[in-house]
């Protein structure tokens, strides 16, 4: 089942005398999420992502625009009649329910015609309780659950009456680290395997870089950019795209371009065409450092971490946005510790310039100079 | 060598001065337990007295060789304290049930509902919780009277019934379940009743309980609004029943009688308390007062 | 969207508050305005339902009534004497309960028995305690006896006595709550504070007066102004010791000098108990927010 947003508008009043501004948590966001994809709403908090989640729900009404579940326009339908799934950060189990009881609570709400056998609803259970593996946990409660294991429940609960759109909000950021990583990947093949379109809102780029077929990355209610994580990650169209994904983040220079010469302080480093002359941002990946000893760009180096198979650069630069520089160069670097300065050459394909008012993407041909 | 001598000295004489001071404690409090049991045990001990034993200790004995069961039998035939009884458990439990009702259902909708005059109804109702019985009761009195419902249960109930302050406890208690439970069950189509029933109530069952007890131990012990409602001996609760017999019953004299029907009519709450001894002191910490 | 005066969720708002307005509404807001008109109803005949004109002489004459007068005394004796009183020794009390390890529990529960004891039944204990009749001394006078003193009687005799009976009886009755307060006032007092001053070399009566009473103080006052509020009101525990007729006894209180007005042998004055109700919840008032005032000013939170 594709969701298909249209001009999509939620604006909050002011609250009081105080504070009469009002507030526009999603502003006119039209985007097709894909049928049968995992699809990842990623912004920093506040950026209207849960509340998107929220109206997708149909938990709080649009002030404007509409919401499709295929070709039906759900905009005004209560949530119990739009078939979600819905799991929330905190997982909202009821606590003095069982495992079981839980995750038979919604079938106990079918009425009338749609009204199931206790056998059927019991099946019903096993069926999803078999989907995320809990089967030997279904007479116990959620508070003698660990994190990870509320967390199937929830996932359980939401997929029993096999929504035609499955919710998540913020499903990993109550997990410790390991189980993170262990769980993600479990809410990949559970998507895999149920082929339920599966919107999820997180704030953790990483985590929605990892498993998403698409992200849309949201920042202060307008969507930035959508695409496949790698696509956006390589291509981003403003400053706050390039800054928010990535680990270590982007580091950002201020510079300028002159005579087709890109410049970062004092040190020509590329060869840029196309684009004017002018103050700009200059973005570099961390992986877009080259170690060299004739390199055009010197940073001062302040330490050196070695992560196992790669090798962190600590760095520092006069015109560098970032405290630190971090530069991630293979673990055979000629660079050591005893080095003060290190001169680097640039990938320009790892090299992103901003315009300085509008923060969007400039993009130009590169070349070595 | 003589420095250690003198920290054993000094270890050993701090011993000695904590173990005299928790000795003193010890003491002490005894002797306050002494002087709250004191009146429970003279009562059952009176009230084992036989009637002619008793008139004749001119100089009370605190024990008796020969107790009797007699005096029990006495409060259950000479007056009508196992209609007392019931009249008092008819009226705690209905009152408690239609306050339950009632709180609930307000309690609801002031943590759950957003409708328009919310905040004002709330802090009206706090207010009301400042306002003492004594000055309301006098025109509660007056219209229970005009509505002819002197001498009946439902005079003694409905006045009854209002409890602010566990609407308020109620509420508090409602909303520190999360929302998102709420919009959970929403989301599977649980309506409003559901959800509280569901749901609501289950988790919010240790202060329901809490709020029952104190509720039940304020009707047992009730005594002024039954006074002035009723006057007819068939509507008497406990209380009532009490100052009925210390007036009247017995002939005045039969003390003993008199203990053993204190005995009967303390002796529920005494085991309620000992049953839900915790619950009902956690209740009363977090804001119950006398009466 | 749906339309109306009413949104949906408005309506079901106050359908689900519909039961509590009318019970408070009915019992609660109602009297209160009521109350007042009463008390300015001059001559109010309650049969007839009738009254003669408007104006304050309904407080006159409960202001020169002699048993209100007396009811006054009794009470504010009452509660000057029982307030600091139950207070100071439920703090010693609970500062032994929270200093010792075994038996702890035991003691609280013995402690607490008389919260949850009918006032008029053990009422009547303490009466056939404290009385003196022709046939026996009574328990007291037998303890008095021991110790060498003449016997009194406590429940028909001088008014000292009696006074004394009810000021013994309205302490046993309101302890078990203050000592229950305390202790879990003292509880919840982080034991870091006490680790930390210890470790500076603090006596233990330093200890008290510069951390544990600070920061108990807030449950203190609130006890002290709730131990008025409730002392003021006092009625149930003096019916149980001295009878109904409480103004033949001299022992009459102001709540009790409003249900006499308003029934009983003397009643059927609902104007007066009116009357009287309002003094006695200005009386309140004023002792509530002059409490409220000392505590802001002296109180460390």
């Amino acid at each position: 089942m594709k969701v298909v947003l249209e001009n999509l508008t939620k604006i909050f009043p002011g609250r009081g005398r105080k504070a009469r501004g009002e507030v526009t948590a999603v502003g006119d966001f039209s985007y097709e999420f894909p049928d049968g994809k995992l699809i990842g709403l990623l912004g920093p908090s506040g950026c209207g992502k849960s509340t998107t989640l929220h109206l997708i729900s149909g938990l709080q009404k649009p002030t404007g625009g509409r919401i499709f579940f295929g070709d039906e326009d759900v905009t005004e339908l209560p949530p119990e009649k739009r078939g979600i799934g819905l799991v929330f950060q905190n997982y909202a189990l009821y606590p003095h329910l069982t495992v079981e009881q839980n995750i038979l609570f919604p079938l106990q709400n079918f009425k009338g015609k749609d009204k199931l056998s206790r056998t059927r609803m019991l099946e019903m259970a096993e069926e999803a309780a078999k989907l995320v593996q809990i089967e030997e946990l279904m007479d116990r409660r959620p508070g003698e659950l660990s994190g990870g294991q509320q967390q199937r429940v929830a996932i359980a609960r939401a997929l029993v009456k096999m929504p035609r759109v499955l919710l998540l909000d913020e499903p990993l950021s109550n997990l410790d680290a390991r189980l993170r990583l262990q769980t993600r990947e479990e809410i990949r093949r559970i998507q895999r395997e149920t082929g339920i379109t599966t919107i999820f809102v997180t704030h953790d780029q990483e985590e929605a870089m990892s498993i998403s077929d698409q992200i849309v990355v949201m920042k202060e209610g307008i969507v930035q950019q959508t695409g496949r994580p790698q696509e956006v990650y390589d291509d981003p169209v403003n400053l706050f795209v390039a800054k928010f994904l990535g680990t270590p983040p982007i580091n950002v220079f201020v510079g300028h371009v002159q005579g087709s010469r890109l410049y970062i302080g004092a040190d020509a480093v590329l060869g840029v065409t196309g684009v004017p002359d002018g103050e700009v941002y200059v973005g570099v990946r961390p992986e877009g450092f080259v170690p060299c000893g004739d390199g055009p760009f010197a940073c001062d180096l302040r330490g050196i971490e070695v992560m196992g198979r790669d090798t962190s650069l600590v760095l520092s630069n006069e015109v560098s946005l970032n405290p630190v520089i971090r530069a991630i160069v293979g673990g055979e670097t000629p660079v050591n510790e005893d080095m003060q300065t290190v001169r680097f050459e640039l990938k320009s394909g790892k090299v992103f310039l901003f315009d300085q008012e509008t923060e969007k993407r400039m993009y130009f041909e590169g070349s070595r100079l | 060598m003589e420095k250690k001598k003198g920290y054993d000295k000094i270890e050993r004489d701090m011993k000695v001065r904590r173990r005299g001071k928790q000795t003193v404690i010890y003491v002490l409090l005894s002797l306050w337990a002494a002087i709250v049991l004191f009146p429970f045990y003279w009562m059952l001990l009176t009230s084992v007295k036989s009637y002619s034993a008793y008139n004749s200790e001119y100089i009370p004995r605190f024990y008796t060789l020969s107790p009797t069961l007699e005096n029990y039998a006495d409060a259950f035939t000479a007056v009508p304290l196992g209609n007392y009884l019931l009249n008092t458990l008819i009226f705690a439990v209905i009152t408690t049930v239609i306050m339950l009702v009632v709180i609930i259902l307000a309690a609801f909708a002031f943590a759950r509902l957003d409708f328009k005059g919310k905040n004002i109804v709330f802090v009206v109702f706090l207010s009301l919780m400042m306002i003492p019985n004594e000055l309301v009761m006098i025109t509660n009195f007056v219209t229970i009277t005009n509505l002819d419902l002197r001498n009946t249960f439902a005079g003694l109930i409905l006045p009854s019934v209002t409890s602010v302050f566990y609407i308020y406890l109620l509420k508090e208690n409602f909303e520190q379940i999360p929302d998102s439970l709420y919009y959970a069950a929403k989301v599977d189509g649980t309506s409003d009743l559901k959800y509280l029933w569901k749901v609501m109530l289950p988790i919010s069952k240790p202060t329901l309980v809490t709020v029952t007890i104190l509720k039940v131990i304020e009707c047992w012990n009730s005594y002024v609004w039954p006074r002035l409602i009723t006057d007819d001996e068939a509507y008497y609760l406990v209380s009532n029943g009490i100052q009925e017999i210390r007036e009247n019953g017995f002939g005045r004299e039969n003390i003993p009688a008199m203990m053993a029907a204190v005995t009967v009519i303390s002796l529920p709450l005494i085991l309620l308390f000992l049953l839900f001894r915790r619950k009902i002191m956690e209740g009363v910490v977090r804001g119950g007062t006398k009466g | 969207m749906r339309k109306g005066f009413f949104h949906d969720n408005d309506f079901k708002g106050w359908l689900y508050l519909l039961p509590a307005i009318l019970f408070l509404g009915a019992f609660l807001v109602y009297p209160l305005i009521d109350v007042w008109i009463y008390s300015f109803e001059e001559g109010y005949n309650s049969a007839a339902q009738t009254y003669f004109g408007v104006g304050p002489y309904n407080y006159s004459y409960v202001l020169h009534d002699p048993y209100f007068l007396q009811a006054v005394k009794n009470t504010f004796i009452l509660v000057v004497i029982t307030v600091p009183l139950s207070t100071g020794i439920a703090l010693m009390i609970s500062l032994g309960l929270h200093s010792i390890g075994p038996l702890k529990g035991l003691f609280q529960t013995v402690f607490f028995l008389p919260y949850v004891t009918n006032t008029l039944a053990i009422g009547l204990v303490f009466m056939i305690l404290f009385k003196k009749t022709a046939y026996s001394e009574g328990m007291i006078n037998l303890l008095i006896n021991w110790f060498g003193g003449n016997s009194v009687d406590f429940i028909e005799g001088p008014y000292w006595a009696k006074m004394f009976v009810l000021c013994v009886y309205t302490i046993w009755v309101v302890m078990p709550f203050k000592i229950l307060i305390l202790t879990s006032a003292l509880a919840s007092v982080n034991e870091e504070y006490y680790n930390a001053a210890r470790v500076d070399g603090t006596s233990s009566f330093r200890i008290f007066i510069r951390i544990t009473l600070p920061m108990i103080s807030p449950m203190i006052f609130y006890l002290v102004i709730t131990g008025f509020i409730g002392a003021f009101k006092a009625y149930s525990d003096v019916v149980a010791l001295f009878g109904t007729n409480l103004n033949a006894a001299g022992m009459n209180t102001m709540v009790g000098y409003i249900y006499d007005m308003l029934y009983g042998d003397s009643g059927g004055y609902p104007s007066y108990a009116s009357s009287s109700a309002i003094l006695l919840f200005v009386i309140v008032l004023t002792v509530t927010c002059i409490n409220l005032l000392i505590s802001k000013r002296k109180i460390h939170v």
